[in-house]
């Protein structure tokens, strides 16, 4: 288990200062000028080999997207944008950055646009984070009032802006090109890419977008070292995360682990384990509602990190576990994701416009068994049609949820629609 | 250039073009629905996908620009699957009505799906329906037929630059809408073109054929000076819609809602046979025999200074050649082709072409860097000239400038003045605006018929002159072969009027004098070819001939009516505001007793005992090129050489307007039309709220 020691966010449950003052007592914003001494070559290649990487989902490694940026090519100018537009339906780890430690957020910002290049930071809220963007916006005052933001910030000669943003409530807007288009003032819909944003993001000019969590513990890494970084989890894996347990648990949290750990584990020491015991465990979506949900069969053993739920079909995402028991009915918890993703879809793409309706009113059937057997293929088929074939990768998120249902609990579709049929004929 | 393997072929393509772009250069076709070449890619209908070695997922062709050692494949199962996904996707949700659509038989849809779709339906949910949208008189809609392309959204904002279309909504319930407004743009016929279902359809033609029932006859448009070449698909003797067909030089692959929709004007008020006025001054049928008879009785008895003629703006070059030579042989010198009384080519010593012309050309308007307007609304006047300096607006780097109206022409410019004064003062070089274009690369002017029709046009051409000649536009000053001096026409026949010089002869009077005379009463007889435009109260007590296609003012007035063809009914030559010579071809024959108007001509002219020296259109054309080697160039654009033109003289102070005061009813054709009346409500006189519902 990880040590008190090791965690970055130590004041992941605000029962402390969250302000300047309580954050520089937990070491925030110091040895600043120090790491930026290092210079910008030396940060990000130093990033590529603690092997962070991005902690919105994806998993893409941070230190290359910074490289992405540096060294400058033009003279545009360079943005950085962060995440927090967090919309996943189970994940809640940015909240309590926001809430509790926004100034590890802001610190790790100043960082990220020297290392970047980039004079100037947009924080994009998700909009019903309506107490999260008041911290964010009260701990941007108190760094700009105490020299640690803006021109010549924390007196390294580096300016660095920020801004904040409060998106209006759409889940796409936290997809990072859909991001920039709202930041930009126009509807929320992705960009096709190329170009990327590294070459032309927002306003056009290189920008990098990065999940709070990312920007957050960049200095902690700088500071304490890539070696400390890396004896957490398995290679390509390494570092600490905060997991947001949720579901049936019996205590349901948020806590900073090490990368790696499995899942029993994790929620047996930090959820005081699943309602009714391991036993009742159902299924476990491990990654927030877009990863395939896993069998107990798989819940077992599984690590929990990038690599190892990747093998197991299934994703780390933002590591925003869900727990179901056997009290869950499976068909209709994931019906109700794919009622999600067609709320939610942006309705640009036509696989995924289509394809989440579609995918929806067939799950919704077999909800009451109200399908033949052979539409179970069908629904699987019109998920393959979806996935990888559309603009973003929501379409993706709506057909992996579907895919997981199929994959693991077959039988129980087949089961409904026999006892349905069984049900008419009488 | 990068070379890169499509379908295990090695191609070399130019840099900066898409995979789609190169595959259809190597003869691979891509299915495609948002994709369109002149608009932005949108890249959502996701129906080009192709597999792309080293890609996990298969790639927009359409968005994915070329890259040196890519490896294409497009004939993959993947890739095949994907199609079929993408075409499954689209149709779930589209009504099966192809029975009662118009697109149908020339429907995307339709057939990409027999193409590239599975043959049969595996949705048994409920269908989407999605309530209509009111896009005026020209656009009819059923959006439940929508695939969501975005491409009208495109179009009409960067093309047609009115933001009047969008996508609102999300996921399922995205869809397009107009927020209950006709959409205010001369070229929303286009909408219609780039939706490639059945959602946008044309209003006028809706319900009246199926494509594969129409003949269809390539030809040019006469609604404008543009020239646009158009397609005319006719039915039996109905012309039933318009379509555009490419010219990358004249009108891309657009056309303007007139010479579109205009069309329903050939079916109202025609004139079928010819008339006389009767002793009651009523107009009766009569037979040809009696009409010439009548005609030559009144000529002949006529010295010719006292006959005139007049041509009008949607003449055919060869008819206007028939009628100067006909006047010749009576010795009539007081003919006119200019019935607005635009002082072009009115100085007796200049004869410089390139002081009637659009020399730059109309793509030569991209090439442009500052764009002075002189007393023109090309929106209304030429909008797909408009459109081009909207296209080379947006590229950036443009100043235009106005001198005269201030219309809303959907990009920016810095209004110069009302009136000739501020002409005045930059052919002295002074102002701001003098200053960009003496900088400027490749500066143009486009001078307008309100800054010529008007007493002062003879010298507001000299001041345009002056300017041209200052600012390097044209003249030795000029860049290589660059003559940036552009007369913009609004009539169709009145450059090949010029060219051929249905211009007075020695002695003779120019339209006001024919006018002024047909009141005093020295001139007696007036042969008007098509010529509406005029005041007819001022001809006076003159005999008035008119031969034409349509009941309007001219006819009104006329003793003696002869039936012509309409520029659908007819072999004609017509020359476009650039001196571009082309071609119209006969579609569907005059109806009744009309003829093709030469024909008539040559005719009246044995009758008089004076037979013209052709027997056929070829005899014909070769006197017309023998007027001007210019009608030989067929689709060739020559600048005009460079000479004298315009005289200077005393300016009157009032404000030029555009000839033009409502773009919907400028000629008899449009003024005889429904669709246009309605367009003229719906976005000119009246109140500006939606039409077409409320009927």
């Amino acid at each position: 288990m990880l040590q008190d020691r090791d965690r970055i966010f130590n004041n992941l449950y605000g029962q402390e200062d969250w302000g300047v003052e309580g954050a520089r007592k937990r070491g925030v914003w110091s040895e600043i000028p120090a790491i930026l001494d290092l210079g910008h070559e030396k940060i990000i290649d130093l990033l590529k080999q603690s092997d962070l990487r991005g902690r919105g989902g994806a998993g893409f490694p941070t230190g290359m997207k910074w490289g992405f940026m540096w060294p400058k090519r033009d003279d545009r100018p360079r943005y950085l944008v962060v995440n927090a537009d967090e919309s996943e339906p189970g994940s809640c780890k940015d909240r309590e950055i926001l809430r509790n430690d926004p100034h590890r957020l802001l610190e790790g910002i100043l960082v990220a646009c020297f290392s970047m290049g980039a004079n100037a930071s947009y924080i994009y809220v998700r909009g019903e984070y309506y107490n999260e963007a008041s911290h964010i916006q009260q701990a941007i005052d108190q760094a700009y009032e105490a020299g640690l933001l803006g021109k010549n910030a924390c007196g390294t000669g580096w300016d660095c802006d920020v801004y904040l943003h409060r998106g209006a409530g759409a889940y796409i807007c936290g997809e990072e090109t859909a991001l920039l288009e709202s930041l930009e003032g126009k509807k929320g819909q992705p960009r096709l890419k190329p170009p990327f944003p590294a070459a032309a993001g927002l306003y056009g000019c290189p920008t990098t977008i990065n999940n709070v969590e990312t920007v957050a513990v960049v200095p902690e890494i700088l500071r304490r070292g890539v070696s400390w970084w890396k004896q957490f989890g398995r290679p390509r894996n390494h570092g600490t995360k905060i997991f947001s347990i949720s579901g049936h648990v019996e205590k349901p949290c948020n806590v900073e682990e090490a990368m790696s750990i499995s899942l029993k584990e994790l929620i047996d020491k930090h959820a005081g384990g699943v309602r009714g015991g391991w036993d009742n465990l159902l299924a476990i979506i491990p990654g927030g509602s877009s990863v395939p949900c896993l069998p107990e069969t798989i819940c077992n053993e599984v690590l929990m990190d990038f690599d190892a739920l990747r093998e197991a079909r299934s994703g780390l995402g933002t590591a925003a576990v869900i727990v179901m028991d056997k009290s869950t009915d499976i068909v209709e918890a994931i019906a109700r994701l794919s009622h999600f993703y067609m709320h939610e879809s942006c309705g640009q793409c036509t696989p995924c416009r289509e394809g989440t309706g579609w995918m929806y009113r067939v799950i919704t059937r077999m909800v009451r068994g109200e399908a033949e057997k052979r539409e179970i293929d069908l629904l699987l088929d019109v998920t393959h049609q979806v996935e990888g074939h559309t603009i973003c990768a929501l379409g993706d998120a709506a057909a992996w949820p579907v895919q997981g249902l199929i994959r693991h609990f077959r039988p129980e579709l087949e089961r409904r629609i026999e006892a349905y049929r069984a049900r008419a004929a009488a | 250039m990068p070379k890169l393997t499509i379908d295990g072929r090695e191609v070399e393509v130019l840099k900066g073009i898409t995979v789609l772009q190169a595959c259809e250069l190597s003869g691979v076709e891509i299915p495609r629905f948002c994709y369109h070449e002149r608009l932005s890619v949108a890249g959502n209908c996701r129906m080009c996908l192709v597999e792309m070695e080293r890609a996990p997922k298969p790639i927009a062709s359409c968005a994915m620009p070329v890259g040196e050692g890519m490896v294409i494949k497009t004939d993959t199962p993947l890739v095949q699957k994907a199609r079929q996904g993408t075409m499954e996707f689209l149709l779930i949700n589209h009504p099966l009505d192809c029975p009662i659509c118009d697109q149908g038989g020339e429907c995307d849809l339709q057939d990409q799906a027999m193409a590239y779709g599975y043959d049969r339906s595996r949705y048994s949910e409920n269908k989407r329906a999605v309530a209509e949208k009111e896009m005026g008189p020209i656009v009819k809609t059923v959006m439940t037929r929508c695939i969501q392309c975005t491409r009208c959204v495109r179009f009409a904002t960067e093309i047609a630059g009115v933001e009047e279309v969008g996508l609102v909504n999300r996921g399922e319930h995205a869809e397009i809408t107009t927020l209950e407004k006709a959409i205010d743009s001369e070229l929303s016929g286009n909408l219609i073109d780039v939706c490639p279902v059945g959602a946008l359809t044309g209003r006028p033609y809706a319900f009246h054929a199926r494509p594969w029932e129409l003949r269809k006859i390539n030809s040019i448009d006469v609604m404008d000076a543009v020239g646009s070449n158009i397609r005319i698909d006719a039915r039996g003797r109905d012309i039933l819609r318009v379509l555009p067909r490419l010219h990358e030089r004249v009108n891309e692959e657009w056309l303007a809602d007139k010479s579109r929709y205009a069309i329903d004007g050939l079916k109202k008020a025609r004139l079928d046979r010819p008339y006389l006025r009767d002793v009651e001054g009523k107009l009766k049928p009569c037979s040809w025999d009696e009409a010439f008879d009548l005609i030559a009785h009144k000529m002949l008895a006529l010295d010719g200074t006292e006959m005139a003629a007049l041509a009008g703006d949607l003449c055919d070059g060869e008819s206007m050649m028939a009628l100067k030579l006909l006047m010749q042989s009576l010795g009539v010198p007081n003919i006119d082709c200019r019935q607005d009384g635009a002082k072009l080519a009115c100085d007796p010593a200049g004869d410089a072409e390139a002081g009637f012309l659009f020399n730059s050309g109309i793509a030569g308007v991209e090439e442009g860097d500052a764009i002075l307007l002189i007393g023109s609304n090309p929106r209304w006047e030429a909008p797909l000239i408009n459109a081009r300096i909207r296209k080379r607006s947006l590229e950036g780097d443009l100043s235009v400038g106005m001198i005269g109206p201030a219309p809303d022409l959907t990009y920016a410019y810095e209004h110069l003045g009302e009136g000739p004064d501020a002409l005045a003062a930059l052919a002295r070089g002074e102002g701001a605006f003098a200053e960009i274009l003496a900088k400027a690369e490749k500066p143009l002017l486009i001078l307008g018929q309100g800054a010529l029709a008007r007493p002062d046009g003879c010298a507001i051409l000299a001041l345009a002159r002056q300017v041209a000649e200052r600012s390097g536009m044209a003249g030795e000053e000029a860049p290589d072969s660059w003559n940036g001096f552009n007369v913009l026409h609004t009539a169709a026949g009145r450059v090949a009027g010029l060219m051929m010089g249905f211009l007075p002869q020695a002695g003779g009077y120019e339209l006001e004098g024919i006018l002024a005379s047909c009141e005093e009463g020295t001139v007696k007889l007036v042969y008007l070819l098509g010529a509406d435009e005029i005041d007819t109260a001022r001809l006076g007590k003159a005999f008035v001939i008119y031969q034409g296609h349509i009941g309007d003012a001219g006819a009104n007035r006329a003793d003696v009516i002869l039936p012509g063809a309409a520029y659908t009914e007819k072999n004609g030559t017509y020359v476009n505001t650039e001196g571009r010579v082309q071609l119209a071809r006969l579609a569907v024959f005059p109806p009744g007793d009309a003829r093709e108007d030469w024909t008539i001509l040559r005719a009246l002219s044995a009758r008089l005992k004076m037979p013209l020296p052709f027997d056929n259109i070829g005899a014909l054309r070769k006197l017309l090129i023998d007027s001007n080697p210019r009608f030989g160039k067929l689709d060739r654009q020559i600048p005009g050489v460079w000479g004298a033109f315009g005289a200077e003289g005393p300016l009157d102070p009032t404000p030029i307007t555009s000839p033009i005061l409502n773009y919907y009813r400028t000629d008899p054709i449009s003024r005889a039309s429904a669709t246009m009346a309605a367009c003229s409500a719906a976005f000119v006189t009246g109140s500006g709220e939606a039409t077409g519902i409320h009927g």
